[in-house]
């Protein structure tokens, strides 16, 4: 089970979060979020109440965003909770970051199907660089987390960065798009592997090759 | 080889638009309305007679699974389909590439499976971690909203049919369906006691189906071209077409839709460039995703890939989640960084897993340098014993099972381990 605690609660931390709320843009995606669910059931939209609130806090400071007991206070109050309930869903969640993290939030996956395929080789690219496990660096541009598999395993080794995928890695590859993050440009999503597309065998395909040329139908074969 | 034309999934790998006109034109609710127009219960055959059965893991017949909710509410209370996008076992990647690239087919069966078993609204539960692939799907679910597809009229059947995302904030346990259901009700996710089962009393306590991504999108092909044409594929007990995901030393790692029962020497063959280093290379499989026991090369190599032929190795399908290990694999390694999976996911809830998957990982990582008793094997094995079955849900079992697995088929390396570190102790205290 993963040890989660939330950030101390300390005069500092109410004086910068206290008064936090919703922007109107933010209070718009909240609203909608709730309506997805029925009528009195408005707890239903805690877990996505928390991630809108955490990437309000993200912008706001420039990183991928974390939730400060302040900020799970005004969650629970929105969704006339109390407290310990949204602090229970904000510790149990991985996502959910209980400190504060970087601007690019480096997620490597070390599971056993990235790990065959060489994630060990992301892990010494991001330590070389000084990034640390759970650490900001200094330049306050990284942090490095080790993730459980993310569902990229025919393109593994794969890391995400706040919201995007970087698949089929090699430790140079990685080193490129870091180093293309850093300089404030956004580096081609997805595989790295040049010639493959998607989850497909990469440069071999095995099936479907007419819909490489156009949007077969296939039901006059039927 | 299965035909191109029997593929469910045509676009599985993006090569064209995800879109609702791009999909039209590969088939997707075509004439939806005459699917739903064959009634509740028609719909319910037909897919029990298709045997298909749950892509998720388990198994479990689809049809049969419908079958269990009401026929008709007695005190009010609406009833559910819960779709299990929550894709997070390690080894599996073939929701995502349905939800990217075909979620039109997810969105159709949602309606059509949600009729059949007289649900008023679907939920899918995608991961959090799914963050652009649930964008698509929100724009997708948009699109089908504006073209009268889905709510009230849905597809001018007369069927009123909600359908909504949900995502999560990556915790694997919420995959279990009740764990799913109490995370939607905006709750940690740990499972429910059952009885009472979801059919019964699930999401909101109200009646409620949860089903796989894959077990959904094939519902509305299979009506509409028959459940003989699905049951075509495979052998008994185990038909229709898979998609099949493979990761690890192969030379090409894919997803791909074959049908069931396929051969894994074909699997690896046809679509994956045979295994690095050629088949002598070949050292274990996960067949399954990670919660299934391994199964050494000699055995799994003309084993057909099949809920059934992968039980009588001692394994399973499971997802068809296929890691492939050649002979350069430090086994322990492997098996020990899936113990420790399972202690990072453990929801807490229960004290044999809880404590147990901490436990066994600990006791995994000795092994690996070989820093433990031969004893101690068999202390794992035990212990691997009284956390399965000894839970709420299967997550105990799944932590047990790749240990016992490993144990199993490869005690002599453990064995050899261990005498070679404490050779190298015993040398140094001369």
């Amino acid at each position: 089970m993963a040890d989660r605690n939330p950030a101390a609660d300390t005069p500092e931390l109410r004086e910068r979060w206290g008064a936090f709320e919703f922007t109107e843009s933010y209070r718009a995606k909240a609203d909608k979020a709730i309506a997805r669910y029925p009528e009195g059931r408005q707890r239903s939209a805690v877990m996505p109440l928390l991630d809108l609130a955490q990437r309000q806090v993200g912008e706001e400071t420039d990183t991928q965003g974390w939730l400060p007991l302040p900020v799970i206070e005004y969650v629970a109050d929105y969704l006339d909770m109390p407290v310990i309930r949204v602090l229970e869903v904000a510790t149990f969640y991985f996502m959910y970051n209980l400190k504060p993290v970087g601007k690019f939030h480096v997620q490597v996956c070390g599971t056993t199907p990235c790990m065959l395929r060489g994630s060990d080789g992301l892990f010494e690219t991001c330590k070389k660089r000084g990034m640390e496990k759970g650490r900001v660096s200094d330049d306050g541009l990284w942090t490095l987390t080790e993730v459980e598999c993310m569902g990229n395993c025919a393109t593994a080794p794969m890391v995400q960065i706040n919201d995007d995928n970087y698949e089929d890695l090699t430790p140079e590859r990685l080193d490129e798009i870091l180093d293309e993050l850093a300089e404030g440009k956004q580096p081609k999503t997805g595989t790295q592997e040049p010639g493959r597309h998607t989850s497909e065998p990469a440069n071999a395909l095995s099936s479907l090759e007419k819909m490489t040329e156009e949007n077969h139908d296939y039901r006059s074969e039927w | 080889m299965l035909a191109d034309k029997d593929r469910i999934f045509t676009n599985l790998y993006g090569f064209q638009d995800w879109g609702l006109k791009a999909a039209q034109q590969r088939g997707d609710w075509d004439d939806t309305k005459a699917l739903i127009a064959r009634g509740h219960d028609n719909i319910i055959e037909e897919v029990k007679a298709s045997g298909l059965r749950g892509r998720g893991g388990a198994g479990f017949p689809t049809g049969l699974k419908w079958s269990f909710m009401p026929k008709e509410s007695k005190d009010g209370r609406p009833s559910f389909l819960v779709i299990n996008a929550d894709e997070s076992e390690p080894g599996s990647c073939k929701d995502r590439e349905i939800i990217r690239h075909d979620p039109h087919k997810l969105i159709e069966g949602a309606l059509v499976s949600g009729y059949a078993m007289r649900a008023r609204a679907a939920y899918i539960y995608i991961r959090g971690e799914y963050i652009r692939e649930a964008e698509t799907l929100q724009a997708a679910i948009d699109e089908a909203y504006d073209a009268g597809l889905i709510g009230k009229n849905a597809a001018k059947s007369g069927y009123d049919f909600d359908v909504f995302l949900h995502r999560g904030a990556g915790a694997y346990i919420c995959g279990e369906e009740t764990a799913m259901i109490e995370s939607l009700e905006g709750k940690k996710g740990q499972p429910r006691l059952k009885p009472p089962f979801p059919a019964g009393a699930g999401l909101y306590g109200c009646p409620t189906t949860v089903n796989n991504v894959e077990s959904i999108a094939v519902v509305p092909t299979i009506l509409r071209r028959g459940a003989s044409w699905f049951a075509s594929f495979g052998r008994e007990n185990n038909k229709g077409t898979k998609l099949f995901q493979i990761s690890g030393h192969v030379n090409k790692p894919c997803v791909v839709e074959e049908a069931l029962s396929i051969p894994f020497s074909e699997l690896i063959e046809k679509h994956c460039g045979g295994i690095t280093g050629g088949k002598d290379n070949l050292l274990a499989v996960i067949p399954g995703g990670s919660s299934v026991p391994l199964v050494p090369a000699e055995q799994i190599w003309d084993a057909p890939m099949d809920f059934d032929g992968l039980k009588d190795l001692g394994s399973g399908l499971g997802t068809a989640g296929v890691i492939v290990m050649d002979k350069s694999t430090d086994i322990v390694r492997a098996i020990s960084r899936i113990s420790y999976f399972y202690k990072h996911e453990s929801c807490g809830q229960c004290t044999p897993c809880r404590e147990g998957t901490g436990w066994m990982w600990r006791m995994m990582e000795r092994l690996r340098t070989g820093d433990a008793a031969i004893e101690e094997i068999d202390m794992l094995q035990q212990v691997t014993k009284q956390v399965e079955g000894h839970t709420i849900c299967a997550l105990g079992d799944a932590a047990a099972w790749p240990i016992q697995g490993l144990i199993r088929h490869f005690r002599p390396e453990l064995e050899r381990r261990i005498e070679e570190h404490n050779a190298q102790f015993a040398e140094a205290a001369e």
